[in-house]
């Protein structure tokens, strides 16, 4: 994903002289098409996220599109009071990418596991949130994000991540991503890399469902959540993320607010599958770590 | 108005706003209210009628709990009329006791410490990438400097040979505490300045003529930014109130208050 990333930010950067890329030194064998080409609209902060994000934060108040680049929590949790007060507050054009975000660093252990960065960006106003959950939706949502003018956190996978949905037409801010439709009660909604999973679990299994990839956790397309949640009544979500904060809860909330205001008549089950409220301490694989965390899809969860 | 009546004004003023609205902080407002006065007298380019202009210098006030002088001195110069002042911490006003970018003049919101300097750098890394000739200028406190995030900016500012911005350190040497010294010692501070490459001059902060000097130099000095270490007195001209700790807290009483506005009347 790291690559659709680099490869799209060259392109966009073609007619959008105004792209400044920055990165807290990190990237290296990642970043390198976009520094040969615009080395001039480059910039290796060093490791100092906390004056990174100020620095982006002024860059766009010169009325530069900033894209930060870093790993995991470093530009997200380590430095969340800038991201709030320097960037959302005043509303800046800023997009904080993060790299290998959930258990794609496995064995680094749980400094380099970003389990818990969707959850503390949620709770900021202005944020817009995105994990996409494959190369070619990486590829559409940083050529989104190149014409969005505000503050955007990006969450990708590593590299070397198969292509899983089919390109789609081009969609807007907060939309669901339909992968497969069904007649049945049953729809599935994804989040992030770890959608290549649960896509070839359902095939295995023969799971007659709905699938949706779910790029937004912030915003979300109210009315798109209102049509699947009245077409189906059983939603299983699955997230790389900690439960307490990621994109079941935002489901959970927004239908609860559809059937607290009579948006909607009848309350659909939601299963979250996702992190239960711990860290991580062992070896592993990232589809070890995976199945250790419970991040597993079961039949028991279809009807 | 020369910087001496402007720095005069700010006070009084400060001092109005800060009495009617028993607001905390007036020590640290009145210790960099001379540097204040200098650089919008005689050192910011600015329009307040076109606050957005975009050759402006930029200013950004990284104390922002001191920011009633500020505000006083974007009063002054006429970014809003001065009965707007009045609303300084009332219901409904957008003159919060934490600087705020909503209103007219401020290019920062700020409030917690150690924000300042790392948007001030971003603003004059920007400033070089675009070729504009505008200069940003930070005013930071002594307990803001000891946010690592400063650190950093500082690293920054050197690397990247930020001669285009100018960084004001309030040093009234009194923290929420006590005295810096006591609490985080940041001394020596000037070596450490220099150790970090940047241009450290070091003055007593209500010397106009000095302060004048210093920015001079800053504009003069090349491939490195300047950093003023401006020796300052808290509360600077509530004789009573002067280098206490107090008067970070302490917002005057009636009696108080008929005494300070003599003091600075002088």
């Amino acid at each position: 994903m790291r690559k659709a990333f680099v490869n799209q930010l060259v392109e966009e950067a073609k007619h959008n002289d105004k792209i400044f890329l920055l990165t807290g030194d990190l990237g290296f064998h990642a970043l390198e098409p976009f520094i040969e080409a615009y080395p001039d609209r480059f910039l290796n902060c060093g490791i100092n996220e906390q004056a990174m994000i100020g620095l982006a934060a002024g860059l766009a108040m010169g009325g530069f599109n900033v894209y930060i680049y870093s790993i995991a929590n470093f530009p997200s949790l380590r430095c969340i009071e800038q991201i709030r007060n320097d960037v959302a507050y005043p509303k800046l054009n800023v997009k904080i990418v993060s790299v290998g975000v959930g258990f794609a660093y496995s064995a680094l252990g749980a400094s380099h596991q970003a389990t818990e960065d969707m959850g503390m960006m949620r709770a900021i106003p202005n944020m817009v949130i995105c994990t996409p959950c494959d190369p070619s939706e990486t590829t559409q949502i940083i050529a989104m994000s190149a014409k969005y003018d505000g503050p955007m956190y990006l969450r990708l996978g590593k590299a070397r991540e198969k292509e899983v949905f089919e390109k789609v037409d081009e969609f807007e801010i907060g939309d669901f991503h339909a992968y497969q439709e069904s007649d049945t009660p049953n729809a599935l909604f994804v989040s992030g890399s770890i959608a290549d999973y649960a896509v070839n679990w359902i095939k295995e299994n023969q799971i007659s469902t709905a699938i949706y990839s779910v790029p937004f956790v912030k915003p979300i397309n109210q009315s798109q959540l209102k049509e699947i949640i009245t077409r189906h009544s059983n939603i299983v979500v699955l997230e790389e993320h900690q439960l307490s904060c990621g994109l079941g809860s935002a489901i959970v909330e927004q239908a609860n607010d559809m059937f607290a205001n009579g948006m909607i008549p009848e309350y659909p089950k939601i299963h979250r599958i996702g992190i239960h409220d711990l860290f991580l301490h062992v070896c592993g694989t990232t589809p070890s770590l995976r199945e250790k965390a419970f991040l597993t899809l079961d039949k028991g969860l279809f009807v | 108005m020369n910087s001496v009546e402007l720095a005069k004004k700010i006070r009084l003023v400060t001092a109005e706003m800060v009495y009617k609205a028993s607001a905390s902080h007036i020590g640290g407002a009145l210790s960099m209210a001379d540097i204040l006065a200098v650089l919008y007298a005689d050192v910011l380019q600015f329009d307040p009628n076109n606050p957005s202009d975009d050759n402006r210098d930029r200013f950004i006030l990284s104390k922002g709990h001191t920011c009633a002088s500020y505000y006083a001195t974007l009063g002054i110069m006429g970014y809003f009329p001065m009965s707007y002042l009045d609303g300084f911490a009332q219901e409904g006003s957008l003159l919060l006791e934490h600087t705020s970018h909503y209103v007219p003049g401020v290019e920062l919101s700020t409030g917690s410490l150690g924000h300042g300097l790392p948007v001030g750098c971003g603003i004059a890394y920007g400033a070089k990438k675009l070729h504009k000739n505008y200069r940003t200028y930070v005013i930071v406190g002594d307990g803001d400097m000891e946010e690592g995030s400063n650190w950093e900016a500082l690293l920054l500012g050197a690397q990247l040979k930020l001669d285009n911005l100018c960084l004001i350190i309030d040093y009234n040497k009194i923290q929420c505490f006590g005295r810096t010294n006591e609490i985080i010692n940041l001394e020596p501070f000037k070596e450490k300045l220099d150790a970090f490459n940047w241009n450290c001059i070091e003055l007593d902060g209500h010397d106009h003529d000095a302060l004048r000097n210093a920015f001079k130099e800053a504009e003069q000095t090349k491939g490195k930014p300047t950093v003023i270490l401006a020796n300052t007195i808290k509360a600077k001209g509530w004789k009573s109130m002067e280098d206490t700790l107090f008067s970070h807290y302490h917002s005057p009483n009636d009696e108080e208050y008929k005494q300070l506005m003599e003091d600075l009347s002088k």
